[in-house]
């Protein structure tokens, strides 16, 4: 295109390499105080240990004999479906309702705020009793137009049972929360952004789902992480509704036929700490995933030198940016920098 | 200001295929910022296939001109149309109506922008940055956008930086893949708001000459700028703008060589 503009120089000549002084050779400073401290802190841990493992309180046999329960087993899945069914309403409520918030429109905007007010207002447990009382407060559930004779007409014990009534109340509680987080999120993608999307004729709707949100994951993501895994044991309150059937009421009914209370309360926070564990390495694969474009991969870093004289041809600057900077700044081969060696996966890209 | 309404678009005169209906219309344009006017009553014409470029100090009130082409801002007072079509209105019965957003968007998709801090969406590579519109907006086959994409890419000079992400690229390559992703929607015209402002300046020319093919290509564009060799080099008109009018408009070897009024004078003397 511009090869008619023999005016900018083509490829410079190469820098001379120049002389290099001896690396740097020094005795390393010593911490004989962070040594101390260290070993003070696992001598103090593995005390712990040993006496938490002779001491008969904990019953270890006991721990042993109900962790793989089949009861507890049982109701450590209820809570794991306590905790995804709860999250999912809320996370897509959440996005609803901070979209509202942001919304030119006065009314829903207020609605919206509303909402907040009210659920991030009361405590969640105050809020489950309440669930639990429902079918004393709304006897029937209708559908239809109101003022007319209605289409369908449920009772409303009939309809929705102490573990609907425990998945609604745990996220129309937290959707408060995460329209929060989400609203946060929204905002930290820079504006020149949607302009770039609305200016390429892109709707909203399509703007917001492509370019907005994708974006604001990266912000959204870790205070998520943080309201799943707290969601997690935020479950333990259902008991409220009343419903019985989660990890923690469950391991209080047998320990309350056993009179062995202790045990059974390291089974459920094993389990609590088992699921947690899961979440945190999902957590991290998904902070992974909406980290394109910012992390410090490259599809290809040895060829710059190479490709930036190729593109030369056509540009008739490129040198002086691809073959330039590659030569000056970064050797042709890096070697790889002490953090690469703390992302595995990216030893495969290069 | 009594020339704030001067005739522009003169050299657009030589140009081929200019006819009677002008790419872009200003009549009369005002735009106002709360009680601050930004924009005091701007006329000028854009031809088909003309390149014009608007100059002028910071405030001026030349992006925002540019802005309101493709109504990202919305025009306060007098008629703004771009290929004979009335900017965010439509005309019935002597009365305005303001444009639904879908319309509105209809109207932006011919209208390719450029922007200053080159606004590429960082979650996606070069080609997935040209693609998406194209693909979303058209709905056009996959496979089709991505050979015009990569096309496109060869035409700026980044047929290999496909698959990089705009954080891995240089100002100057993030800018080439902007004006790649404005082409791929096909514009019949384009508006470049300061390309070239956020760039170091070893990676001015790189962009300029993109530009310059573009411009060459017959491609109709308003481009605000501070490079004054460019405009001379490539525009078919130059405008100077300050405090939201024109003050002085005309061929660019003529305004940059023998400028007629003061703030001009005063204005190049500090930039060339």
């Amino acid at each position: 295109m511009s090869s008619t503009k023999p005016n900018r120089p083509a490829a410079p000549p190469a820098l001379p390499e120049p002389a290099r002084a001896a690396a740097i050779k020094a005795i390393r400073l010593r911490h004989p105080g962070r040594i101390a401290f260290a070993t003070i802190l696992v001598l103090f841990f593995v005390v712990f240990i040993l006496d938490a493992a002779a001491r008969p309180a904990f019953d270890w046999p006991s721990v042993g004999q109900y962790v793989f329960d089949q009861r507890i087993s049982m109701a450590a899945f209820v809570t794991l479906q306590l905790t995804v069914y709860s999250m999912v309403i809320a996370i897509v409520l959440g996005v609803i309702l901070a979209v509202m918030r942001l919304s030119p429109n006065p009314v829903v905007k207020s609605l919206a705020w509303f909402y907040l007010w009210v659920f991030r207002g009361t405590p969640v447990y105050v809020q489950l009793v309440f669930w639990g009382l429902i079918s004393i407060i709304y006897q029937n559930i209708s559908i239809g137009i109101p003022f007319t004779e209605p289409w369908l007409v449920f009772e409303t014990d009939a309809v929705l049972s102490t573990f609907a009534l425990a998945v609604i109340g745990l996220a129309l509680n937290e959707a408060a929360y995460m329209a929060e987080i989400v609203r946060a999120g929204l905002l930290s993608v820079d504006t020149g952004q949607e302009e770039a999307a609305t200016a390429l004729g892109m709707s909203w709707s399509q703007t917001m789902r492509r370019i907005i949100i994708p974006q604001s994951m990266r912000v959204v993501i870790p205070p998520t992480g943080n309201e799943v895994i707290s969601m997690l044991k935020t479950t333990s309150l259902v008991t409220a509704v009343p419903f019985s059937f989660d990890l923690y009421t469950r391991s209080r009914d047998i320990s309350a036929e056993t009179f062995n209370v202790i045990p059974m309360l390291i089974v459920a926070s094993i389990w609590y700490l088992f699921f947690t564990s899961i979440l945190m390495v999902g957590q991290y694969f998904l902070e992974k995933r909406f980290a394109r474009g910012v992390g410090d991969r490259r599809p290809d870093r040895k060829a710059d030198g190479l490709t930036g004289a190729a593109t030369g041809a056509v540009t008739g600057l490129i040198p002086t940016i691809g073959g330039g900077q590659a030569t000056v700044v970064r050797p042709p081969a890096p070697p790889a920098s002490p953090d690469d060696a703390t992302r595995p996966t990216d030893g495969g890209v290069r | 200001m009594t020339d704030a309404t001067n005739q522009t678009g003169r050299g657009g005169a030589s140009v081929a295929g200019a006819n009677a209906v002008p790419m872009v219309l200003a009549e009369m344009v005002s735009k106002s910022f709360g009680s601050n006017e930004v924009l005091k009553s701007i006329s000028l014409e854009v031809k088909r296939g003309e390149v014009m470029c608007l100059v002028g100090p910071s405030g001026s009130g030349k992006s925002t001109f540019l802005r309101c082409i493709n109504h990202l801002e919305v025009v306060s007072a007098g008629r703004l149309s771009v290929d004979g079509d009335l900017v965010g209105y439509r005309e019935a019965n002597g009365k305005l109506y303001e444009l639904a957003p879908r319309e509105a968007a209809r109207q932006r998709r011919d209208i390719g922008m450029v922007f200053q801090r080159f606004n590429l969406f960082p979650h996606m590579t070069a080609l997935g940055n040209i693609m998406e519109a194209p693909q979303r907006v058209k709905g056009l086959p996959k496979a089709q956008v991505e050979k015009t994409a990569r096309e496109l890419l060869a035409r700026v000079g980044l047929a290999d930086r496909a698959d990089y992400y705009p954080a891995h690229l240089s100002g100057g390559q993030q800018q080439r893949v902007a004006i790649a992703r404005a082409l791929a929607m096909e514009p019949k015209l384009m508006l470049f708001d300061e390309p070239t402002s956020a760039l170091d300046p070893e990676l001015v020319g790189e962009v300029l000459d993109v530009m310059q093919g573009l411009a060459a290509s017959g491609m109709t564009m308003i481009v605000v700028t501070h490079e004054m060799g460019f405009a001379r080099e490539v525009a078919d008109s130059l405008v100077f703008m300050d405090a939201g009018v024109v003050v002085e408009s005309g061929h660019p070897d003529e305004v940059l060589s023998n400028p007629q009024h003061a703030r001009t004078q005063a204005f190049l003397s500090k930039v060339l």
